[in-house]
């Protein structure tokens, strides 16, 4: 029989959990360091609550309706129910408000690896520290969590989501039609909007140059070069003046700056970041300043966050270090104790009162050997009731402990 | 492993009509272009500065958006229809075809059934294309999505026109078929994954220049 299971929604298996867990556990330590607590919010939440975020509640798919006929939505992300919470709960907290979280998101996207309906995100918001402080605070916190995941080349893409229409007003042009095609990524349809337009060659090329501009410190001079009347010596100032204090923080050789870098999510209000790495084609998360949104919840100031896909993170993990795909599973310590539910639980339980996993099957059981193997178990107890149980190893050495253990 | 987790760039080109335009340019680009243009079955051209693989040209998008290929060269019309997560980097001015919808030239139907039946049956290998063009300009229209020889729809009456590329028209022609309508202009498009966009920009923008250079020149800017 086939039971199946809502499209971009997945069962995770024990052995990818543990994976999963264990790349948890490494992000929200890293978090830790710089201060931030896990917090943990509503799965589901008001529609008409979230929207007061967002318009769009940030992508909301999912709706429920309750008992009392008022609309549900599945959470699209963190960001929206962490401003909620600071602005009802940490009222007349004083800054800074440091949170993070590992938490399950839902958006109807199409499914494909690494991008489910159901996804897991991990990431901080950062509240009450405005400007290029927070912002690179956060990025060094994010790069902190990418080393402690083990992720060795990742790089990450820092724009800021203002520039583009400074740049644009400041010369007289509409951004709109133009940050459509930017937002698209289609820098061919930009030329064919600016060829349309009737101003100087020279404000249309930087209008279509400085986008396509990337790397590091030196796209700002330039950008200042193309920019001329364009109002982006503040924007450049700011992203410069970043770049220092990421050097400050250790992380300035991580930093690719891009100045056509836009986030799809409405609410950034200036420093915007992606995260790269070159094992996996999509971006592993990414964030950014948005100053509007706890004044939406009546609580406002400044803050600052990302959010880091964990499954697609999980993937690059795997990919960068590939050669872990190939081959069997390594066998974890743990011991099968055939008997030990049933012939001798004694021994089971004095294999688990000296630190062993211990996995009890019945006596009887056949094929002890490639059963340990199939659930990952090194070693193998065979207890025989009255004489003294036998232990064998799958591979590697023996474990005095065991021996011990077996001696008693 | 080529793509992105290599230190050089790897290039999807088309099979079809756009390969010989393709390999005019990589031969501009400084690569030795004498195995793929040989009779060879090989799929694969590994090579400094950039590695080419050959595909069908509704498969470029693919390889691009997962990363396996940094960089790609499609016709616009694969572009508008699939809508791939990628950079559209630059119109490289070959291959230009047109999007039409055609219809019979004898026993045109089209009119009539939309007038009468409300909507009339469009037959097309883009079906998301068609889908938009006839929302745009206000028709109801059921499209019917074939994969292959659609000229052959209207004359069998499976549908009462056709959208589809056109290069010379000699196909429509032959067939009785008569364009009724234009859609767009599709050429050869140069497309980058998003994350080699950033990763390798240096060697991506360096591209981007030269075959900028080759489409000012040979083939007229567009």
């Amino acid at each position: 029989m086939i039971h199946p299971i809502p499209p971009g929604t997945r069962d995770i298996l024990p052995e990818e959990k543990l994976e999963l867990r264990d790349l948890g556990e490494k992000l929200l330590g890293a978090f830790a360091q710089f201060g931030y607590r896990e917090v943990a919010t509503p799965t589901m939440e008001y529609e008409g609550v979230l929207e007061r975020g967002d318009e769009w509640a940030a992508g909301a798919s999912y709706r429920l309706f309750d008992e009392q006929g008022q609309v549900l939505v599945l959470r699209p992300d963190m960001t929206i129910p962490i401003a909620r919470m600071a602005a009802l709960r940490y009222v007349d907290a004083p800054p800074p408000l440091r949170f993070c979280y590992l938490a399950l998101a839902y958006r109807s996207v199409q499914p494909r690896r690494g991008q489910q309906r159901e996804f897991l995100q991990a990431g901080v918001e950062l509240i009450g520290v405005p400007g290029l402080a927070g912002d690179a605070e956060v990025i060094a916190a994010l790069c902190q969590a990418l080393d402690a995941a083990g992720l060795g080349e990742f790089r990450i893409g820092v724009g800021d989501g203002t520039l583009y229409s400074s740049l644009a007003r400041g010369l007289g042009v509409e951004a709109e039609p133009l940050l459509e095609k930017l937002a698209e990524r289609d820098f061919v349809g930009l030329e064919r909007v600016l060829g349309d337009l009737e101003i100087p060659a020279g404000q249309a090329r930087a209008l279509a140059e400085i986008p396509r501009l990337r790397g590091g410190p030196d796209v700002f001079e330039a950008a200042l070069e193309l920019g001329g009347e364009g109002r982006i010596d503040e924007a450049i100032a700011r992203l410069r003046e970043l770049n220092d204090l990421l050097g400050d923080y250790g992380v300035a050789d991580r930093v690719i700056f891009d100045l056509g870098l836009l986030r799809e999510l409405g609410y950034y209000t200036g420093a915007i970041f992606e995260v790269y790495d070159p094992a996996f084609g999509f971006t592993l998360g990414g964030g950014g300043r948005y100053d509007d949104l706890l004044g939406r919840f009546g609580k406002p100031g400044p803050a600052v966050g990302f959010a880091l896909l964990v499954e697609r993170l999980h993937i690059a993990l795997a990919e960068e270090h590939e050669e872990t795909l190939e081959g069997e599973a390594e066998l974890r310590e743990g011991v099968l104790v055939v008997g030990g539910l049933d012939r001798d639980v004694e021994l089971a339980r004095r294999l688990r009162e000296r630190g062993l996993t211990v996995d009890a099957v019945l006596a009887g059981t056949p094929d002890p050997r490639g059963l340990a193997r199939d659930r990952g178990l090194r070693h193998v107890v065979t207890a025989t009731g009255s004489a003294r149980a036998t232990y064998e190893v799958v591979s590697g050495e023996r474990d005095p402990s065991i021996e011990a253990a077996i001696e008693l | 492993m080529t793509g992105l987790a290599g230190d050089g760039l790897q290039i999807a080109i088309p099979q079809g009509a756009l390969f010989e335009g393709c390999l005019d340019l990589l031969d501009a680009l400084g690569m030795d272009t004498s195995g793929l243009r040989s009779d060879s079955r090989k799929l694969l051209y590994e090579g400094e500065p950039f590695s080419v693989v050959t595909m069908r040209p509704s498969d470029v998008p693919t390889y691009v958006e997962h990363g396996t290929a940094d960089l790609g060269i499609v016709g616009k019309d694969v572009l508008a229809e699939y809508n791939p997560r990628v950079y559209e980097l630059l119109d490289l001015g070959f291959g230009a075809c047109r999007m039409v919808f055609a219809t019979p030239a004898e026993h045109d139907h089209a009119r009539q059934a939309q007038r009468r039946l409300g909507e009339m049956r469009v037959a097309t290998k883009y079906p998301r294309t068609t889908a938009a063009y006839f929302e745009r300009t206000g028709r109801q229209v059921e499209v019917i999505e074939v994969r292959g020889s659609v000229e052959i729809a209207p004359l069998v009456g499976l549908a009462e026109g056709l959208v589809d590329l056109v290069a010379t028209g000699r196909t429509l022609e032959e067939n009785g078929l008569v364009v009724r309508e234009e859609i767009a202009t599709c050429t050869a498009r140069l497309i980058a994954n998003e994350v080699s966009h950033k990763l390798k920009g240096g060697a991506i923008d360096a591209i981007c220049a030269s075959a900028r250079a080759w489409t000012g020149g040979e083939h007229g800017a567009s």
